[in-house]
């Protein structure tokens, strides 16, 4: 045993010990807050040390700090990534995905055929690996960023398209006779009731839809891109054995991820506010 | 007959629907190449010649489904299954990744959840990054693990499974800590008169009011599991399994083969989430509650 190792064991007893009192106490924001991220902490600092410790060499597991030294080092070659990756292969490809989604839907709204005919089949595609079309679309769009998004315009259609379509008929026969009551028209009947009660599965349908936007994009660079790019970097680096820029790159990636889909939930927090899954919460 | 109808003509349009669309399709995507040909080979095309052309090319931009299902069919009835050239062989190998990376992610999430439901730290600590990681893409870790477990001398189905479990293990455990926080105050209150111990509550209560929950989760998990064995695949240039098959395919040009991979996948996954939704059926109707008694 050397001292980074004993330093690790009475970090983490001491941090658990921590969690343990802190969760105990009457749970407020702060304490909510707190023990999470005293766990996380916990983590990296148990990660440093045993890694350390054990001179663990760093081809195999480098240190937060130097995966940190990484990120810092390399900004630009990051930001590089991130712009082709996920401002244009993914969020484009999201935009368009999911727009699609959503028109497809109210088109076969009215159409209960259709519906019956789509929902299975949609929930089928939704459960296969569509991430295997990503060579053929790699083949017909190119190396660019646009065969990416059209790898994500596929991954986030099914989905999009079930959450929507199974939103559009989530109102209660109360509510629509009172539309009837009321003699709305179709497109006051869609905008009035139709949309606002399908916006909580709409909005599940696009939180899904952000996490399988990045994999997506990631993923179809693995199949070939020009040389930038998220999947490009990580597959080029895990080659040349650089974990510590892999590892870089996993940061980008999942603060990517977690803004994208903090910025959706948000948005759902602020149009859905009236919804009985958004209140409740403090 | 007509409910017949009713119950499946719907799913039976749209499924030829995407067929036809497919062909003509095939038609539009492989005309560039047919009328170069043509051009070349100083010949008028017809149309009835550009279609045949079109749905016969040996490495078309969109091969016509009925190349595909002779390749699949070439490939998987018509080779032994030891053979590399079998499409059943690769699958196998997927497979036995698949399986052991979803029973090991599985097992992982119903005990992290049991942790969760049962110790208030863990809660609070745990579950907000299990829900943060989500949000992560973890796929693109794929590669990495694969190369670091190497250089520890682990190859083979071990690396491909821990992938597998890493994507199958999130959706069991948000699931199954639903499903162990579903019992209501009342069920617990009832526990708490007879004075049942918290082992007796975990299996008188907690663990079957879970299962409901329980499946839906597996079905998301086996499919999450195959795709990251298949995405495990690709990075190190594996020369077996499905995703090699995607991967060669890609290099040579030979859509066929890609798209006989890919039907494969599909059919698996398919496969497995019957198989599960199955053993649901069975398992609920047992239990006495049948899926549609919960809707």
């Amino acid at each position: 045993m050397n001292m980074y190792l004993i330093g690790a064991l009475v970090f983490w007893l001491a941090a658990w010990a921590l969690n343990v009192w802190l969760s105990n106490l009457k749970p407020t924001r702060l304490t909510k807050l707190l023990v999470p991220v005293i766990f996380g902490i916990t983590l990296l600092v148990i990660w440093e040390w045993v890694v350390r410790g054990l001179e663990v060499k760093a081809v195999l597991l480098p240190p937060p700090s130097m995966i940190g030294a990484a990120f810092v080092n390399n900004i630009p070659t990051l930001w590089a990534d991130f712009v082709q990756t996920f401002i244009k292969g993914a969020l484009s490809g999201y935009f368009i995905g999911c727009g699609a989604a959503f028109i497809t839907a109210i088109a076969i709204d009215r159409s209960p055929f259709l519906q019956k005919g789509l929902l299975p089949v949609g929930n089928f595609v939704a459960a296969l690996p569509i991430i295997g079309m990503a060579p053929i679309l790699v083949m017909w769009f190119g190396f660019g960023w646009q065969s990416k998004a059209a790898v994500v315009v596929i991954m986030v259609f099914f989905p999009m398209l079930v959450n929507t379509v199974q939103g559009m008929q989530a109102q209660t026969a109360m509510q629509r006779d009172l539309m009837r009551t009321y003699a709305a028209s179709y497109p006051q009947k869609l905008l009035k009731l139709r949309l606002p009660a399908a916006a909580p599965f709409i909005f599940n349908g696009l939180k899904i839809s952000t996490t399988l936007a990045l994999i997506g994009a990631i993923v179809a660079e693995f199949f070939g891109s020009p040389t930038v790019g998220m999947g490009f970097r990580i597959s080029t680096e895990v080659g040349r054995l650089a974990l510590d820029m892999v590892w870089a790159e996993i940061v980008v990636a999942a603060i990517a991820g977690s803004a994208f889909y903090g910025v959706v939930a948000l948005l759902e927090k602020a149009t859905t506010f009236w919804h009985p899954s958004q209140r409740g919460q403090d | 007959m007509k409910r017949m109808w009713a119950k499946f003509g719907p799913v039976v349009t749209v499924v030829i629907a995407i067929f036809a669309l497919w062909y003509v399709m095939a038609v539009v995507m492989n005309a560039n190449w047919a009328y170069d040909k043509a051009e070349r080979a100083d010949v008028d095309l017809g149309f009835n010649e550009l279609v045949v052309d079109t749905w016969s090319q040996k490495k078309p931009r969109l091969p016509a489904p009925h190349q595909v299902a002779v390749e699949l069919w070439n490939t998987t009835v018509m080779k032994s299954i030891t053979s590399k050239r079998s499409l059943v062989f690769h699958a196998w190998i997927t497979l036995s990744s698949t399986l052991l990376g979803f029973a090991m992610g599985t097992v992982l999430g119903i005990l992290l959840a049991v942790g969760i439901v049962h110790n208030k730290a863990m809660n609070l600590s745990v579950m907000p990054w299990v829900i943060a990681s989500q949000t992560i893409p973890i796929l693109a870790i794929a590669p990495m693990i694969i190369v670091v477990l190497n250089a520890v001398g682990i190859s083979g189905l071990v690396p491909k499974a821990v992938i597998s479990m890493y994507l199958s293990f999130f959706p069991v455990v948000v699931g199954m800590v639903k499903g162990l926080r579903a019992p209501d105050a009342m069920q617990m209150d009832q526990m708490r008169t007879w004075n049942a111990s918290k082992w007796t509550t975990f299996w008188a209560l907690r663990w079957p009011s879970s299962v409901p929950y329980l499946f839906p989760s597996l079905k998301i998990g086996v499919a999450a599991a195959l795709v990251g064995a298949i995405v495990a695949e690709l990075p190190t240039g594996a020369v077996r399994g499905l995703g090699a098959r995607l991967l060669a395919g890609s290099y040579y040009g030979q859509t066929i083969q890609i798209w006989s991979a890919l039907l494969m996948a599909a059919a698996l996954a398919a496969g497995l989430v019957m198989i599960i939704g199955q053993i649901e059926k069975v398992t609920l109707r047992k239990m006495g509650q049948s899926q549609e008694a919960r809707r």
